[in-house]
């Protein structure tokens, strides 16, 4: 169960808002790319998030570019989760394998608000907010368990002792 | 019930009879693709403890995102790539200038009907033009794909697209496909196989369909499928790299939706700012003034997207005040451009002929927008920032409309000027 302060976005939020194409092919520590984390989206994102804050988002999150660093900036900020309608599938990846968890609200996130509280509970698959609770659909558990691992780098290491 | 295309590829590919809609599999594709974010990706497999890359024969490495190198940075990651290709032992490297990746693959065969191919490049879509399931992935992802040879992948629910009709010149592919996506919208598809069909498909050359696979992804599609057809197989006669079989969805196939266009009636389409889904026919945006056009990319940087552009340009000049960019999308392309007269007609236009290569596509070198500028553009994105600054402005069209633009300076429906005798 984690609790944080939402950021608010809308619908079709693209990687090049999140991490600029100029970038891509820097090499950046993830501390550094979060400085850029949705510089062209709101420049206030960087310098205001907290660590444990929820970024919220309408549909198609992620939109555009395989570029990683995407999920990476936004991970590095301290974002506990993202939560949308809908995700673009190479965000949604991504994400899982950069080990931030990713929330699917198909029923909509009109209701929460920038500064808004929010708490998801993975276990149950509920987000609560001003006391109402949203169900979402649990992750398969092969994606559950990269996740539970830290991301894929730590998931597929593991493997590979294994064999 | 028959199977989709994405089911039984999927199916071929995880060794089993059948897969569901939603089923979960562990594949191994056939062809991995990177490009200069391999220099990230290497570091990331040395992460996991491996010397040696499993199957290095299975991994095609193509630099051409940043070259040649406009920074110190991006000259260093190249040559990290190179020496990690050389000490590895992968031999279908391509190093700058050879082309643009989503160009070289089918070019050197690896872009096979049938083949499961996945690139860390959100454009890998592609191949499916020549019957491939291509998707892209991300970097994490090509790194595990070094060291293990598998990845899992979810199998899709699946759209057919048949479109009825034949394009009426100068339409194009691109104008289509910008169409569908307006209507759609940019998560119109999200995670769906989408299969393109109908006899506008049929009669659309490899080029051609290259760009509806390419911008599969624009309306959010894991994929985009064209039936391969005799065309497919005479251009990749003298180029296969494997012996291949084709797949082709059952005609009883479930799609969760179907949609038909009339080829016939459309007109030429403009993605405005910000959005790839933000289209409108030509005629709105007509007289919008314009200071950068740019005809290449790996979607419509082919010979005959040239071969049309330079319809417009023959015995013109570009705009004052207007630059344009011309990037071809491969070597191989830009022999024959100059084979065919049409570098010189480009560069007697006043155009700028670069590299083959991406380009000022993503914003990272070679043409980038200062603030207030606004670029027409054969690419496939438009969005805020991409190409420079965060206040710029790019619209997205085909060849014809972007060159009988930079001919006026301002946004022009191509239907309406005159073309030279041309190529």
């Amino acid at each position: 169960m984690i609790e944080g302060k939402v950021w608010k976005y809308g619908d079709d939020v693209n990687t090049d808002v999140i991490f600029a194409g100029k970038y891509t092919y820097k090499p950046m520590t993830p501390a550094e790319m979060a400085e850029r984390a949705l510089e062209d989206l709101d420049p206030t994102f960087a310098k205001g998030v907290k660590p444990g804050d929820i970024v919220v988002a309408g549909a198609n999150f992620g939109c555009g570019s395989s570029r990683e660093q995407a999920a990476t900036c936004i991970k590095a900020a301290g974002v506990a989760a993202v939560i949308a309608v809908s995700f673009s599938r190479l965000f949604f990846r991504n994400a899982i394998n950069e080990g931030l968890p990713v929330v699917e609200l198909a029923g909509g996130t009109t209701m929460i608000a920038k500064d808004d509280k929010v708490q998801i509970d993975f276990e149950k698959g509920t987000v609560t907010h001003k006391g109402k609770s949203y169900t979402f659909p649990a992750l398969p558990k092969e994606v559950l368990a990269i996740l539970n691992d830290g991301g894929l780098i730590p998931h597929v290491k593991k493997a590979l002792l294994k064999t | 019930m028959g199977l989709t295309f994405a089911q039984k590829v999927l199916a071929k590919k995880a060794e089993l009879s059948t897969v569901a809609v939603g089923q979960i599999v562990d594949v191994e594709p056939d062809f991995c693709l990177s490009h200069d974010n391999t220099a990230a990706i290497a570091k990331t497999f040395a992460k996991f403890g491996v010397e040696k890359v499993k199957n290095p024969e299975r991994f095609v490495i193509v630099l051409d995102h940043t070259v040649p190198a406009s920074t110190e940075e991006y000259a260093k990651g190249h040559k990290e790539i190179r020496e990690f290709v050389a000490k590895q032992g992968i031999k279908a490297f391509y190093d700058g200038g050879v082309g643009i990746c989503h160009q070289v693959l089918p070019e050197m065969g690896f872009a096979l009907p049938g083949s499961l191919i996945l690139g860390s490049d959100s454009h890998t879509t592609a191949y499916g033009a020549l019957g491939a399931f291509s998707a892209g992935v991300g970097r994490s992802e090509m790194a595990a794909l070094y060291a293990t040879s598998r990845i899992w992948l979810k199998t899709p629910t699946s759209f057919k697209i048949e479109v009825r009709g034949k394009l009426k010149e100068p339409v194009t592919s691109k104008d289509l496909v910008l169409k569908i996506i307006g209507d759609i919208g940019a998560d119109g598809a999200l995670y769906k196989s989408v299969e393109y069909a109908g006899e506008a498909i049929e009669a659309m050359s490899l080029s051609s369909r290259l760009v509806l696979s390419n911008m599969a992804v624009e309306m959010g599609a894991k994929n985009g499928y064209c039936a391969p057809d005799k065309k497919t197989f005479a251009f990749l006669e003298h180029r296969a790299v494997a012996e291949y079989t084709p797949i082709y969805p059952d005609s009883d196939a479930e799609y969760e939706r179907s949609l038909t266009y009339d080829a016939s009636k459309l007109g030429p389409q403009v993605a405005k700012p910000h959005t790839v889904d933000n289209v409108a026919p030509v005629e709105e945006v007509e007289g919008t003034k314009i200071d950068q056009a740019l005809l290449g990319t790996c979607t419509n940087g082919r010979l005959e997207d040239l071969r049309l552009a330079a319809r417009y340009l023959e015995g013109k000049k570009i705009a004052k005040g207007v630059r344009m960019l011309v990037l071809p999308a491969s070597q191989e392309v830009l022999l024959e451009a100059l084979r065919g007269g049409l570098i010189e007609i480009f560069v007697r236009a006043g155009a700028m002929v670069l590299n083959p290569g991406c380009g000022p596509c993503l914003g990272a070198h070679q043409g980038v927008l200062a603030a207030g500028e606004v670029c027409i553009s054969t690419a496939n994105r438009n969005f805020q920032g991409r190409m420079g600054s965060n206040e710029a402005a790019t619209y997205l069209a085909s060849p014809a409309t972007v060159a009988a633009s930079a001919v006026a300076g301002v946004i022009t429906d191509p239907r309406k000027v005159g073309r030279g005798g041309g190529a």
